[in-house]
């Protein structure tokens, strides 16, 4: 084997150095096979960047995507009509007298206020194109006005009506102005441009969305029904997981013999962590709603299912908030006499609170985005009224989302999308609210 | 007598450089953040020697063990100044490549950390990596007298597929050791390797380690004065990250010259 | 009086005995010459007092406000001759003609008797729960209030009391799961009677049709799973592989790249992607994913479906990234420093360091991972819901579109169906499924952590 002569060759000759010790640095083989080896260090270290890179560029899109669809929603087409609240028409003589309210014939007021905003359009057919770029619930949107404005009967006055969804998503696209492809006729497009020359036609706020409840027609639909039942349903879990979530905590943290018990409990909890939702919907399903027969589609039914649901991750946190008060503090306690019950609800809770109240916003953020154990248990129905109380039929944000998704109307992707906005702004709020909450908590100890 | 503190000096006493030396440090400051832990060391290791380095808890001896085979790389705010050489190669240079060096001065820690792999695969990482082999003939041989070396191969010649992390602290511990020669290094560092182990493991290395002392230079760190009587041929002594004296480990431990090591190693404090 | 007027009543009743209670306990202390010398605080009589006030009662109104609607239906039912109608449907029109609806059918007399006394038992019914709940509480508390005396052990009985309830708060865990196993095989078994076991686990046609009347034509219907099986493990698998190398390298890069700042900002960022609901993601699968990989996919010539297995399966992967990311950084991080040293020392690269030394020692952390993610994944419902399709097909396809356990059990319960249908008795049938595949994945995941888990001081 030849070796390069250099000088610490020769120093090694000299103490007898067995024959297979070779300069590592000076043999081509092991420099070429570095390069190699770093050429692969640079490309794992590129993976691991390109991964992180491909899971934030997902998370982008959606955001986008979301926003991109959604933000338009917010808006809302109007357009001003001339009314006359004539009281012989409507056969009003007491604006207090709700009987005649109810029986006054608002929608054919609005189609007079058509007619006689466009004297041109004589045919049956066109009338009716006419009067359908205004929202069929005009009707009532005027009866509530008048109702809040008792001295406009008799009088004429300008109001701005929603305007049907078709015209919302023509309107909509002019103004970005991108190509319409929808199903307006030409004959509506004429009218509407005039209305456009007479600044009869506007885009305003969507009050609507946040004011009312589900509805078939996009322009009248909102989600304040939605958003009432999961408020409903998420005090209904609160108060019902955070108490016994933490009691659970604190009997296997503090009480809790090493026994077999104990074990079968901790196991449980474990398991029942990592259940599919589903299942939890198939259990409120077979015994809230089969066994004890209580009404479906009701916060109540679904605040127990997330209750289920919740508790493990409740359960687990508080656990881990108890662990973290230092043995010092209940040594000192129990020196000074507290009883075991004492020292937990004086000494420990207090400290672990924060911990558990971080877990707690973040089971319940949890808990609001569920669907699927709600679907189980009814909560799908078409329902209008803004649910009362925990005991009235009402569905939950994401059930509606879900609901939204199926329909094809362009304005109610949209709304779906405006609603998702809506429902990912509840969630970044509990969960910086939690981090916040965690992070002041770490500067304790 | 005066007190120890009183009669320190700045400069080191003893003779701390070598005709023949594997490595030199000249003026190595280490700095952890804005603390300093190593003050003005300039040692040599002579090729061939057992050098150990002694001193009190806390010293610094780690540190700069660490040092010289860039082990300190892996810790963020650690900061190595001066000059520290490998015969003629400054290792600290900005393009000095980390892993040939490493393959060039091996480490053996503390605690002994064998790869949760078979006993085989622990020793042959090593030359794998670095592509020393080509055939598993050769890697078999490869493995088979580094285990031998470090006195190891009787004792697992039948069981070379068992995990490594199997045995017991000292066979552990010369398993690293064999995992070191493996690459064929020309220096071994070894910090406190004998610390976790039992007197009966601790006596089978200290004898592993005068046999290795002829093919390799070796560099020991050890808070046992009489671990480091037996194994070296020069002893360091720091204190409080200074290097107080560098003298042949007979005369260290005889007839210190700086009071401070006087101070050591009557146990005056430790 | 009804049932929300009852709680207040009760709230009333339990301050009521608390203060009670206490006065009671102060007053006996006095007249011996001050509280010192009570056994317990008056604060714990008092405590106990409203406890004995409060569980009995409780605990009866619970029981009855669940049980009294059958036994009112059962006394009602009683009456009627059988007369081959069905009894749910004869004890609806019942209970639509005691509350005022008369759907425009003329009620026979019969039933407008019965829905009299139906009406009259369930005001008995609430008069009688308002005064045995009210009474029982009463009773409880008076029986407390005797005992009351300097000695009276009362904290050490509330103490007792109170490790009870934590105790039946920890056991509702255990409840929980006897009451999924209970519901579900119960339901399933009654399933199995009418399809045999075989037939469901290795038929390979799934079409759940019931005949609705005994004569209908083409009401046969087959319950094989097994295209629900494939289905769900194809998206699974898809899933699985964009989110396990995706979710493993980011957790590489994150524990033994990044620098801390680093760090800091894009963990919780990726945690982000575990916190969006599934619904969002199943709607951006449906109205983006699905529409783009089938124009894509038409101009590249292949012709997918509309609600194709990839595109499901992409979104359920991105969703479960940060499952992989978080449970492999956990593993990753926990593996010594002192192996690291050891390779590093030798002169081995980072990623030969990660490769070759930390990912084998972390593997069996980062295999229960995985198998946990295949769980989550597998037992997915609303990204497939929204984004696959309906149709069992036995495929192995990407592009096509198959439908899964889960899209099926939504599909057959959330329609109008009566109870008893062997169609919504699959659904239960396949739960039972569900639920032992993914507590089967999750048993091996703690098996494997603990068997192969090295042991590190």
């Amino acid at each position: 084997m030849t070796r390069p002569d250099t000088q610490s060759e020769q120093m090694q000759e000299n103490t007898e150095v067995p024959s297979e010790k070779r300069r590592l640095v000076d043999d081509i083989r092991f420099q070429k096979r570095l390069e190699k080896r770093y050429r692969a260090e640079k490309r794992f270290r590129l993976y691991g960047l390109l991964s992180i890179g491909f899971g934030l560029l997902c998370l982008v899109l959606l955001f986008t995507d979301i926003i991109g669809k959604g933000h338009s929603a917010f808006l809302q087409t109007e357009v001003a009509l001339d009314i006359h609240f004539d009281a012989d028409y409507l056969q009003i003589d007491d604006i207090n007298d709700s009987q005649q309210l109810n029986r006054a014939n608002f929608d054919g007021l609005i189609k007079r206020s058509w007619r006689a905003n466009f004297p041109e359009v004589k045919s049956r057919s066109d009338k009716r194109l006419l009067y359908k770029i205004s929202s069929n619930g005009s009707g009532f949107q005027i009866k509530d006005l008048l109702i809040a404005h008792p001295e406009w009967l008799g009088t004429t006055q300008t109001l701005w009506l929603i305007a049907d969804d078709d015209v919302d998503v023509y309107y909509k696209a002019k103004n970005k102005g991108i190509s319409y492809q929808g199903v307006l006729s030409d004959k509506s497009l004429n009218w509407l441009n005039a209305l456009v020359e007479e600044n009869r036609i506007e885009l305003s706020f969507n009050s609507t969305f946040f004011s009312a409840g589900d509805s078939r027609e996009p322009e009248q639909a909102g989600i304040k029904g939605a958003m009432v039942g999961s408020l409903f349903t998420l005090l209904v879990t609160l108060a019902l997981s955070f108490p016994i979530g933490v009691a659970a905590a604190i009997y296997l943290e503090e009480y809790a013999p090493n026994n077999r018990w104990t074990d079968l409990i901790e196991v449980n909890i474990n398991n029942l962590a990592a259940v599919p939702s589903i299942i939890f919907g198939l259990l409120g399903l077979a015994i809230f709603i089969n066994f004890f027969e209580l009404p479906r589609s009701i916060p109540l039914v679904g605040g127990l299912v997330l209750t289920l649901m919740t508790l493990p991750t409740i359960i687990i946190s508080s656990r881990a908030a108890i662990k973290a008060v230092p043995p010092s503090i209940r040594e000192a306690a129990l020196g000074i006499g507290a009883s075991k019950m004492q020292v937990i609800l004086h000494h420990v809770l207090p400290l672990a609170m924060p911990g558990m109240l971080t877990g707690t916003i973040i089971g319940m953020a949890q808990a609001l985005g569920e669907t699927a154990p709600l679907l189980m248990i009814g909560m799908v129905a078409f329902i209008v009224d803004i649910p009362g109380g925990a005991t009235d039929p009402s569905t939950v944000l994401p059930v509606q989302i879900f609901l939204w998704a199926d329909s094809p109307e362009r304005a109610f992707v949209e709304r779906t999308s405006a609603a998702i906005m809506v429902l990912l702004a509840f969630l970044i709020v509990m969960n910086t609210l939690a981090v916040l909450l965690r992070k002041r908590l770490e500067r304790r100890w | 007598m005066e007190s120890a503190v009183e009669n320190s000096s700045q400069n080191t006493v003893g003779f701390p450089f070598s005709d023949d030396a594997k490595m030199s440090i000249r003026q190595c400051d280490v700095f952890y953040g804005d603390k300093q832990a190593i003050f003005d060391v300039n040692l040599d290791i002579g090729n061939n020697e057992v050098l150990a380095m002694i001193g009190p808890s806390g010293c610094g001896k780690s540190t700069f063990l660490r040092c010289l085979n860039r082990m300190n790389d892996t810790i963020d705010i650690c900061r190595v100044e001066g000059s520290l050489k490998l015969e003629d190669t400054d290792i600290y240079s900005p393009d000095l490549d980390v892993v040939p060096l490493r393959a060039r001065v091996g480490m053996v820690f503390q605690k002994p950390n064998p790869f949760p792999k078979s006993i085989y695969d622990n020793v042959a990482y090593g030359p794998r990596i670095h592509g020393l082999v080509s055939r598993r003939a050769e890697l078999d041989e490869v493995v088979e007298s580094s285990l031998q070396k470090a006195g190891l191969w009787n004792e697992v010649k039948d069981r070379l597929d068992e995990s490594g992390t199997g045995l017991s602290g000292g066979q552990q511990q010369r398993l690293c050791i064999a995992r070191t020669i493996a690459v064929n290094p020309e220096v071994i560092l070894m910090d406190e390797p004998c610390s976790a182990l039992d007197p009966i493991a601790t006596a089978k290395i200290e004898e592993l380690i005068t046999n290795l002392s002829e093919n390799y230079t070796i560099a020991i760190v050890t808070h046992s004065m009489q671990q480091a009587a037996r194994v070296s041929n020069r002893t360091a002594y720091f204190h409080m990250g200074k290097l107080i004296e560098v003298n042949d480990t007979e005369k260290v431990f005889t007839n210190p010259t700086h009071d401070l090591t006087e101070a050591y190693i009557t146990g005056r404090f430790g | 009086m009804d049932t929300s007027n009852l709680l207040v009543a009760l709230c009333l009743l339990f301050a009521a005995s608390f203060l009670v209670g206490r006065a009671r306990s102060v007053s006996l202390a006095e007249q011996k010459g001050g509280v010192r010398n009570l056994n317990s605080l008056p604060f714990y009589h008092g405590v106990l007092m409203s406890l004995w006030c409060a569980v009995p009662s409780l605990v009866l109104t619970l029981v009855w406000l669940l049980f009294d609607d059958q036994i009112i239906e059962a006394l009602v039912l009683a009456d009627i001759p059988p007369s081959g109608v069905d009894v749910n449907l004869m004890m609806n029109t019942i209970e639509n003609i005691a509350a005022g609806n008369f759907l425009g059918l003329e009620p026979e007399p019969q039933m407008l008797a019965a829905a009299e006394r139906f009406k009259s038992l369930q005001s008995i019914s609430q008069m009688c729960m308002s005064a045995a709940v009210l009474g029982l509480g009463t009773l409880g508390s008076l029986w407390i209030l005797k005992s009351i005396s300097l000695e009276f052990g009362a904290r050490v009985k509330v103490e007792n009391a109170f490790r009870i309830i934590l105790l039946a708060c920890s056991c509702l865990a255990i409840l929980t799961t006897i009451g999924i196993v209970l519901s579900v095989v119960f339901e399933s078994l009654r399933f199995f009677k009418a399809i045999p076991v075989q037939e469901f686990l290795f038929g390979l046609q799934w079409s759940p049709q019931t005949a609705i009347r005994p004569d209908q034509v083409g009401g046969s219907g087959a319950f094989g799973a097994v295209p629900l099986f494939a289905g769900t493990m194809l998206i699974s698998l898809i899933a699985m592989i964009v989110a396990v190398p995706v979710g493993l390298m980011a957790a590489i890069y994150l524990s033994e790249y990044a620098s801390a700042r680093f760090r800091t900002y894009v963990k919780p960022m990726i945690e982000v992607l575990a916190g969006i609901p599934t619904v969002v993601y199943g709607f951006f699968a449906a109205l983006t994913v699905a529409p783009f990989i089938r124009d894509t996919g038409t101009i590249l010539g292949f012709s997918p479906s509309s609600e194709s297995a990839l595109a499901a399966g992409l979104v359920m992967g991105v969703m479960i990234i940060p499952f992989v990311s978080s449970l492999s950084d956990d593993v990753i991080n926990a593996v010594p420093q002192s192996l690291r040293d050891g390779s590093l020392g030798l002169g081995a690269t980072q990623s030969e360091t990660i490769r070759q030394v930390v990912i084998p020692a972390a593997l069996p952390g980062i295999v229960s991972g995985v198998l946990l993610a295949a769980s989550r994944a597998i037992g997915e419902t609303m990204i497939v819901v929204m984004a696959a399709g309906l149709a069992a097909k036995l495929t192995a396809n990407p592009l096509e579109s198959v439908t899964t356990v889960t899209v099926q059990i939504v599909t057959l319960l959330v329609g109008d169906q009566e109870f008893d249908s062997p169609k919504t008795l699959a659904a239960f049938a396949l739960g039972l499924t569900l639920f032992a595949i993914t507590l089967g994945l999750n048993f091996i995941a703690q098996r494997v952590v603990k068997k192969y888990r090295e042991q590190y001081d």
